[in-house]
């Protein structure tokens, strides 16, 4: 399970995307992972063949864990994988087979054909009136278990009572799901039980953040600087570019921001990367994390990575994909996982200014407000000039108020030559 | 039930019809600004003789005969309600009050708010609806639910021998349009009637027989149906309550959601045509009302989508019928063995 992001410890594999034979690729997407962030798309980072599954779907598991068995070319397969992985205990009562903490994953032969978890039965939905279901929660029956004689064979109150009747008959318990061959959760039971409620979600995701934001005004002693950056030629250059482009290629300045940090950046090292083990651990690129607000609340700041190396129109297009795949609630792991800076933008909120609270690990956060025309100063006269607010938050651990200065100060000189980005 | 019988010994042995013209005599006796308006109500005696013999008890200024005109002589009720009459205002059938549709909707119904609440409209507009009697298309038709569907009136349907003989007068003393549904089949329906049978409320759904297996859920002329199904459902073991709405507008929505929320299921019997009618009204509020009550989908048993055939085999096709309503519960209810 890779690393989801700060104060994220657990996932919950919703669903493998591969099975045990498939042949797969670097970067391809092999299983979705539900965390409190939303589901996020597991990538490989080897290329090779899959080999056997150490964790089902339904199961959660910490970050780390051992997720599945890959043979890499030319490595002749393994023996199948017999260490238990720790499965974290789910809190439903639904799912009694995939929630047991001890139960060890037995590993299909990579030979086997496809056990297709999402099978047709599992797509296929519970017939089951309303009452049916209530009941059957207060009694503590799975539906999955109960034969229907409703109208189009539907559960009704009868059936569930019924079920529960028969229950209280039937002498010893069913044996301990630890004995049966594979612990895999029934496709109907899985089917009533999502992953994460949408309200569950928002409470989590909630948590998270608090967790994450408590930590870094705890841990981070930050500084802020702020620096009113003239944006005329910004614009000027922007407006000229885009009327060269086709509607949909059309940049926003936001890109142009971005770009901006980005390359600033590279002279300014100390505010790219992490604060870990009392000592600062420079990033291995240039990713930006670009905070996105939720529709329901919340937020999330995936990276575009390699942000400096990126043109404007490849910034735009990863831009675009972010805020998409955010609203739709599907991130890949590397997205969420190491974004090495943040930037904030509070603009389109009719904020002017924004000091943000760093996202632990991370050393630095970019704050730009909303772009307003101002009367401004240069060469002794005066003149109406769109005007943005640049902010930066550092922490003091990793760097000095003298350097984030300079740091705005690149940035400023940088947006007043925006062919060079 | 005998002890019920000794607390009213004196009933009488009486019809839909007669209930009905009682209920106007009472009305005319108690009342001396209530009349009675319409085409034939006065020598002919109505045209289903409800008003028989008024014409000759109280005289030509109480008992008019119209014009053959709904848009005008409906127009003059309205007007003699603002004047201060309490006008009964009789249309042949619901097929034809759609002539008056304009006076009874656009100003009727409106009136009271567009005139900043100056002009109340106490109007008792009795029509006929429904079909049965081979009179096709040009009179057999269920439209009240349409009725229902108007802010401003209210929308009666005596079921009963007691509420034809009791609606009218709460309806008079309602301030404002009051629309009363007869259903044509109902008026040779035989009973017994208590003697003093007078006023009864009509802001309230009636449990015509209690049960806890499933709602059948209905009005006007399909009461006597659901009866009946529910009769042969007992037979079957399936304990079906009957809840008479009385009332399509305002529906009292307690008494659905309650009756719901004790059986779990419901079949709405509704002789109007389904699509955007008065039985998807009840739909939606048994869903809205008890969704986590239901234990199986709302039902409806309504008019095939057709205008109402003349054949006899034809019509009856059409309309709501018991056999329906009872294969549409035991369908409801499941297999219990």
């Amino acid at each position: 399970m890779p690393s989801l992001g700060a104060d994220i410890e657990t996932g919950t594999l919703v669903q493998w995307l591969v099975k045990p034979g498939d042949r797969i690729n670097r970067g391809d997407i092999i299983a979705v992972v539900e965390t409190e962030k939303g589901a996020i798309e597991i990538e490989v980072f080897q290329s090779g063949t899959v080999q056997s599954f150490a964790v089902q779907e339904g199961d959660k598991v910490p970050v780390g864990a051992t997720l599945a068995l890959i043979a890499t070319d030319g490595e002749t397969p393994a023996p199948p994988v017999r260490e238990p992985v720790p499965v974290v205990p789910a809190p439903s009562s639904l799912r009694p087979a995939a929630a047991l903490p001890t139960a060890p994953a037995p590993a299909a032969p990579p030979a086997a054909p496809a056990a297709k978890p999402a099978s047709a039965a599992a797509t296929a939905h519970l017939r089951i009136s309303p009452l049916a279901m209530r009941v059957a929660l207060e009694l503590g029956i799975d539906p999955a278990t109960v034969k229907g004689t409703g109208p189009g064979g539907a559960i009704t109150r009868f059936d569930v009572e019924a079920a529960a009747k028969g229950k209280a008959a039937a002498a010893p318990p069913p044996p301990p799901p630890i004995a049966t061959p594979s612990p895999t959760p029934t496709p109907a039971a899985k089917e009533i039980r999502p992953a994460m409620m949408a309200a569950d979600k928002q409470a989590a995701m909630r948590r998270a953040i608090a967790a994450a934001m408590a930590r870094s005004k705890r841990e981070i002693p930050h500084y802020y600087l702020g620096t009113q950056i003239d944006m005329s030629r910004a614009i000027a250059w922007l407006r000229e570019e885009n009327l060269r482009r086709s509607i949909n290629d059309r940049l926003l300045y936001s890109a142009m921001l971005l770009k901006s940090v980005a390359l600033t950046l590279r002279e300014f090292p100390e505010l790219n990367g992490f604060w870990v083990d009392g000592a600062f651990k420079p990033g291995d690129g240039i990713h930006v994390g670009v905070a996105i607000s939720l529709r329901l609340g919340g937020l999330v700041a995936p990276a575009i990575h390699d942000a400096d190396k990126k043109s404007l129109s490849e910034i735009m297009v990863s831009l675009r994909g972010l805020v998409k795949r955010v609203r739709a609630g599907v991130l890949r792991s590397s997205e969420i996982a190491d974004a090495t800076i943040t930037v904030t933008s509070l603009g389109e909120q009719g904020i002017e200014s924004v000091f943000g609270v760093i996202y632990p690990p991370q050393v630095a956060l970019v704050g730009f407000g909303k772009i307003v025309e101002r009367p401004w100063a240069e060469g002794g006269m005066i003149g109406a000039r769109p005007i943005i607010m640049a902010s930066l938050s550092g922490d003091h651990r990793a760097s000095d108020g003298h350097r984030g200065g300079l740091f705005l100060a690149a940035l400023d000189r940088l947006l007043q030559n925006p062919e060079k980005l | 039930m005998s002890a019920q019988e000794q607390t009213r010994p004196q009933t009488i042995h009486t019809t839909y019809r007669e209930a009905m013209r009682e209920a106007i005599r009472d009305a005319l006796i108690r009342d001396p600004r209530v009349f009675l308006m319409g085409e034939d109500v006065g020598r002919y005696g109505g045209c289903f003789a409800v008003s028989k013999g008024l014409l000759e008890e109280f005289g030509p200024e109480r008992i008019r005969d119209t014009p053959l005109s709904e848009s005008a002589f409906v127009g003059a009720g309205i007007g003699a309600a603002m004047g201060g009459m309490r006008p009964i205002v009789e249309i042949m059938t619901v097929n034809f009050s759609l002539l008056a549709l304009d006076q009874i909707v656009n100003n009727a119904a409106t009136i009271l708010h567009m005139s900043g609440g100056q002009f109340n409209i106490p109007l008792v507009i009795r029509m006929t609806t429904g079909a049965g009697r081979q009179l096709a298309a040009q009179h057999s038709h269920s439209l009240e639910g349409w009725y229902a569907h108007i802010p401003g009136i209210k929308v009666l349907a005596p079921a009963t021998l007691e509420d034809a003989r009791g609606m009218l007068w709460t309806a008079l003393e309602d301030p404002d349009p009051v629309l009363i549904f007869e259903h044509g089949s109902l008026y040779n329906m035989e009973g017994e009637l208590a003697a003093d049978a007078g006023a009864v409320d009509i802001e309230h759904a009636a449990i015509r027989r209690p049960g806890s297996d499933l709602s059948l859920i209905t009005y006007g002329g399909t009461l006597g149906k659901a009866m009946q199904a529910a009769l042969e459902l007992a037979a079957a073991g399936i304990d079906a309550e009957v809840l008479d709405l009385r009332t399509l507008r305002p529906l009292d929505n307690d008494a659905i959601v309650d009756s719901v929320t004790r059986t779990h299921r419901a079949v709405i019997i509704d002789e109007g045509w389904r699509s955007g009618s008065i039985s998807a009204e009840i739909s939606a509020r048994i869903m809205e009302g008890t969704f986590y009550e239901l234990d199986a989908p709302v039902q409806r048993v309504c008019s095939a989508e057709a205008p109402m055939p003349y054949p006899k085999h034809l019509e009856e096709a059409a309309l709501p019928q018991v056999s329906v309503i009872v294969e549409t519960a035991r369908a409801l209810v499941g297999k219990r063995d």
